[in-house]
């Protein structure tokens, strides 16, 4: 590429498309997951909780709307779009954020808590915990 | 500011790739600026460095996780970002300014004096 005087030239632009298309036949989804939506999606699940983690950065937590009914996870929310510095005269080179509103809805088991859910958003990432019912937890019974 | 993708042939393998952060570049008169998506990354887990004309944006995701956890659905299934740009001269990187906040990195690189534009006067005889 050093052979290029131009600061964006086809063969970088080329390069940058054959990782991408790299990274998503390799079964490691991309963060930009235009095709599954924004916030990209990781979830867990544990003997007692099932643990949601939503990359989602950028955005002012009070705006982030949760809503849990019957097992259905939903979260939406908008995001705004940098404002462009310097006003007139700017160009925009790159823009791959995602900017609007988004609605992303994840069905998860039916033995959860609707009353034992703990929300945060740290560096970007909005964790959902949410407890399992203690009646759905594996007990021991004993033989008598 | 251009993006190139030769530093993969520092990689060991296709495991050191990382994610491609989605990113907005804006040039105004005075410089540009660089918002970058690093959702999971503290100001800790982020490099970036200058090295020649290149830009290395570096970031490990850490994300507090409870034990006995188990993937049932993964979207980010890598645990470190990673682009390189090329800057062209007329950036001053020794200007660099830096800051992240909710998982976002916004870079603002200021022209150096030389290169900032200038009206030419063009005068008819």
């Amino acid at each position: 590429m050093e052979f290029s005087p131009f600061p964006r030239d086809m063969f970088a632009e080329l390069e940058r498309l054959q990782r991408q298309i790299q990274q998503s036949v390799e079964l490691s989804p991309s963060i930009r997951g235009f095709a599954r939506g924004f916030p990209a999606l990781n979830v867990a699940s544990t003997p007692e909780s099932v643990e949601i983690y939503g990359f989602a950065p950028g955005l002012d937590p009070s705006k982030i709307e949760l809503q849990l009914e019957r097992g259905v996870l939903s979260i939406f929310g908008e995001r705004p779009s940098e404002p462009v510095d310097g006003g007139e005269g700017a160009s925009v080179h790159l823009s791959e954020r995602f900017s609007g509103r988004f609605h992303r809805v994840i069905s998860l088991s039916d033995d959860l808590d609707p009353n034992e859910v703990s929300a945060t958003y740290r560096h970007g990432v909005l964790h959902v915990s949410i407890k399992r019912h203690k009646s759905a937890l594996p007990r021991r019974i004993n033989i008598n | 500011m251009s993006e190139q993708s030769a530093v993969a042939g520092k990689d060991t393998g296709a495991e050191d790739y990382g994610l491609l952060p989605p990113v907005d570049v804006i040039e105004d008169k005075s410089g540009i600026t660089l918002y970058a998506d690093l959702p999971g990354v503290s100001r800790e887990n982020l490099e970036l460095h200058v090295e020649g004309d290149n830009l290395f944006i570096d970031g490990r995701i850490a994300l507090e996780m409870p034990k006995e956890m188990e993937a049932t659905h993964v979207e980010v299934g890598r645990s470190r970002y990673r682009r390189v740009f090329t800057l062209s001269r007329e950036f001053d990187t020794e200007k660099l300014t830096a800051d992240l906040r909710n998982g976002v990195l916004r870079l603002r690189i200021p022209k150096a004096e030389h290169a900032k534009p200038k009206r030419i006067e063009v005068r008819a005889e």
